[in-house]
């Protein structure tokens, strides 16, 4: 009689991918809506064109601008004037320290961000001028000069302060992009920094009700409370982060969430920083992974020679 | 009393109070097989793997998770998944172990069917393994609800919500397998007893009715051949291995299952380390909340096709063809009144039969993950009407089946 095993084996792993096809990429092809990565180019914002000059961008930065009036720059000395929950208080955020967003951000967003934030941001929708609704960082009309040269020289101010693009870590990355607004409970990550471990109990009930006013008025501002990402990496994986920071309107139209418009490296380092928080071990898995099939297949062979032992009697 | 000896050997010790010669010839040396069978007989041994994979992981899992709807998610994903060593990798083995093992149980049941494995005095056999379908299934759902996720969390409220049945509004009854009035502290204790402790209890108690069935009536062959297996087993014994039809369990048998064990396994971690997202759901990466409903609540793949049996009709139709589908598969022995326990391409009418149930199970399955819009609902409903017409034609077209 012919062997049929060949034959039975082609249908049962045949009727098993069509089942797999059908239930997995099929079906979350038709549920999700997909969103194609730009790249992080930005190309709704003007291209930035002008060379600034930073002398005169810190000049305006710390006078003209009023930037320091909300944000700290603690890089260089300019401290912030209120503690975390106050400024959130007042502005619904904590306003960033600028000190390395000139590593993070894209200038083309910057440069858009200072003259015209709501835009920038993709928040018109929350905060349209027309109506009253005022975005909370007040708009740069310009110092008396050349407006688009008064921010290239503030984007250059901001760039020649950061650290290199290259040496931004991912939490650095994550804290200034994401953090104040998304704890990350398993970094030990707040919205107000990363929750230190204190002697006495007290002390850390004191930090966490820090906290909590923080998220009141965060949750006033935003609608909602940001969701903890800790385990995002893995509820919604890489592509969805990604394009989510890139554009949050074209997941979720009407989101609260604005555009946070980092730069492709700094968005890269995001991601990281969750891979570490929610899929920490994945270096481990996939070395003791190759070890596990290595060792499956020798044992598939020596189960295989044996059985053509035991068998030569048998046919 | 017995008479015993002196013994002269730890092995004669051992023989004369529990007789292990004896119980090694009938369980294992002179446990006859058939010799006619294919890689498909050695799914039992596959299954009996990954059960014991899904033991010991759950064991060492069992020693950190905690079973509190504060402290749950928070365990699994955090403590598990980044504390423990290796924790991660006894969850993986355990979430893609209890998605395959349906897929090996799907396989088993239609190798069944398809040999006629479930006839002539097999009939218990294919109930003890039913029974056992259906205890896998709960320990699937309960182990599911465990890491408190958004989908164990609303998938406990669906299926929970099914045994208010329909029309009959059965609130009552639907708090009392909760415990709460939604799924909460109590809902989950319960469950987690369930599915460390009870289910897995029945579930070995019925492994051993199981294999006892299989004993009288003998493992079934791909020919449908009747074989003596008290002639052919002298022949084996008395030398004429290639001649006899049957072989012994171990070591002839067994090495094979093995083999199918050992390329099993490579297919089995590869899921496990490189494509487990089918088996761990990203939906239950979100820990529960009982105020944000996800999008697409869905059952695991391996209940998709009853879950769009109950889903395209209005709600007591679409409960009496859920519970209709649930317990026909028991009735197969005696639904099919061919007097033939041959192969499905012997069989005629049946054999169109086997494949149809088996393509509209994979559409069901499919169309059960999909929203129910436009098409889909449509495919669903048809698909649903066919399963149920095919158990309804099942006597019919076999009952004028000629003798083969």
């Amino acid at each position: 009689m012919k062997n049929k095993e060949p034959l039975i084996l082609v249908v049962v792993v045949a009727f098993t991918l069509l089942t797999y096809w059908l239930v997995e990429p099929y079906a979350h092809s038709v549920m999700h809506k997909h969103v194609e990565s730009q790249n992080f180019a930005y190309a709704d914002l003007a291209p930035f064109t002008k060379t600034g000059d930073a002398v005169n961008g810190k000049a305006l930065v710390t006078g003209a601008a009023a930037c320091t009036g909300c944000h700290s720059i603690t890089k260089d000395g300019i401290p912030a004037s209120v503690d975390a929950v106050s400024a959130a208080q007042t502005y619904g955020v904590n306003p960033p320290d600028l000190s390395n967003a000139g590593a993070i951000y894209d200038a083309k967003f910057l440069a858009d961000l200072i003259k015209n934030p709501a835009h920038a941001l993709k928040v018109e929708h929350k905060f349209d001028a027309s109506k009253g609704q005022a975005h909370p960082m007040v708009a740069f009309y310009g110092a008396g000069g050349d407006i688009e040269q008064e921010v290239a020289d503030m984007v250059a101010y901001i760039q020649k302060i950061a650290v290199k693009p290259s040496e931004v870590t991912p939490k650095m990355a994550y804290e200034n992009a994401c953090g104040r607004c998304h704890a990350v409970s398993y970094e030990k990550w707040t919205q107000i920094g990363e929750k230190p471990s204190f002697k006495f109990e007290k002390d850390s009930l004191a930090f966490d009700i820090k906290v909590l006013e923080y998220q009141d008025s965060l949750t006033k501002y935003m609608g909602k409370l940001p969701p903890d990402l800790s385990m995002y990496i893995r509820s919604r994986g890489e592509h969805y982060i990604s394009t989510f920071m890139e554009n949050p309107q074209a997941h979720l139209e009407g989101t609260a969430m604005p555009r946070v418009g980092v730069t492709a490296d700094a968005a890269h380092k995001v991601i990281e920083y969750l891979e570490d928080a929610g899929d920490t071990k994945r270096h481990e898995r996939e070395s003791v992974g190759k070890m596990v099939l290595i060792y499956s297949v020798i044992f598939a062979i020596l189960a295989l020679l044996w059985k053509k032992q035991v068998w030569r009697d048998l046919h | 009393m017995a008479h015993f000896t002196k013994a002269t050997s730890v092995k004669d010790w051992l023989n004369q109070r529990l007789a292990i010669e004896k119980v090694e010839k009938v369980m294992a040396s002179e446990y006859w097989i058939p010799k006619n069978i294919n890689f498909l007989w050695a799914m039992g041994m596959v299954l009996a793997i990954t059960f014991a994979l899904l033991l010991v992981s759950g064991i060492f899992l069992l020693m950190y998770y905690q079973p509190d709807v504060k402290d749950a998610f928070y365990s699994v994903n955090y403590t598990i998944m980044r504390d423990v060593d290796f924790g991660w990798l006894w969850r993986h083995v355990h979430g893609v172990a209890a998605s395959v093992v349906f897929l090996i149980i799907y396989i088993h049941m239609f190798t069944g069917i398809y040999y006629g494995s479930y006839k002539k005095g097999r009939e218990m056999i294919w109930v003890s393994g039913m029974l056992l379908f259906v205890t896998f299934s709960a320990e699937a759902f309960s182990g599911y609800m465990l890491p408190w996720g958004q989908m164990s969390y609303w998938a406990g409220m669906v299926i929970t919500n099914i045994f208010s049945l329909g029309g009959l509004h059965l609130d009552g009854l639907v708090e009392w397998i909760r415990g709460d009035y939604v799924p909460a502290q109590a809902f989950l204790t319960r469950f987690f007893m369930l599915h460390v402790l009870l289910l897995p209890l029945a579930i070995m108690g019925l492994i051993g009715l199981h294999f006892a069935a299989l004993r009288i009536p003998h493992v079934n062959n791909q020919d449908g051949e009747e074989i003596d297996f008290n002639a052919e087993s002298k022949k084996y014994l008395a030398g004429d291995k290639a001649g006899s039809k049957v072989i012994r369990f171990a070591n002839d048998f067994m090495s094979k299952d093995l083999m199918v064990v050992g390329v099993f396994l490579i297919f089995f971690f590869y899921l496990v380390f490189f494509n487990y997202g089918f088996a761990l759901d990203p939906v239950n990466f979100d820990p529960a909340d009982g105020l944000k409903t996800p999008a697409h609540i869905y059952p695991e793949w391996y209940f998709l096709w009853s879950y769009e049996i109950l889903r395209p009709f209005s709600v007591n139709i679409g409960l009496i063809a859920f519970g209709f589908a649930q317990v026909i598969f028991v009735l197969l022995p005696w639904l099919d009144r061919s007097p033939n326990a041959v192969p499905a391409s012997r069989r005629g009418a049946f054999s169109i039969w086997f494949w149809v149930l088996l393509i509209d199970m994979i559409v069901l399955t499919a169309m059960g993950k999909l929203p129910p819009e436009g098409m889909f609902s449509t495919i669903g409903l048809v698909a649903a009407i066919l399963f149920i017409a095919l158990w309804i034609a099942l006597p019919f077209i076999t009952k004028n089946e000629k003798k083969v």
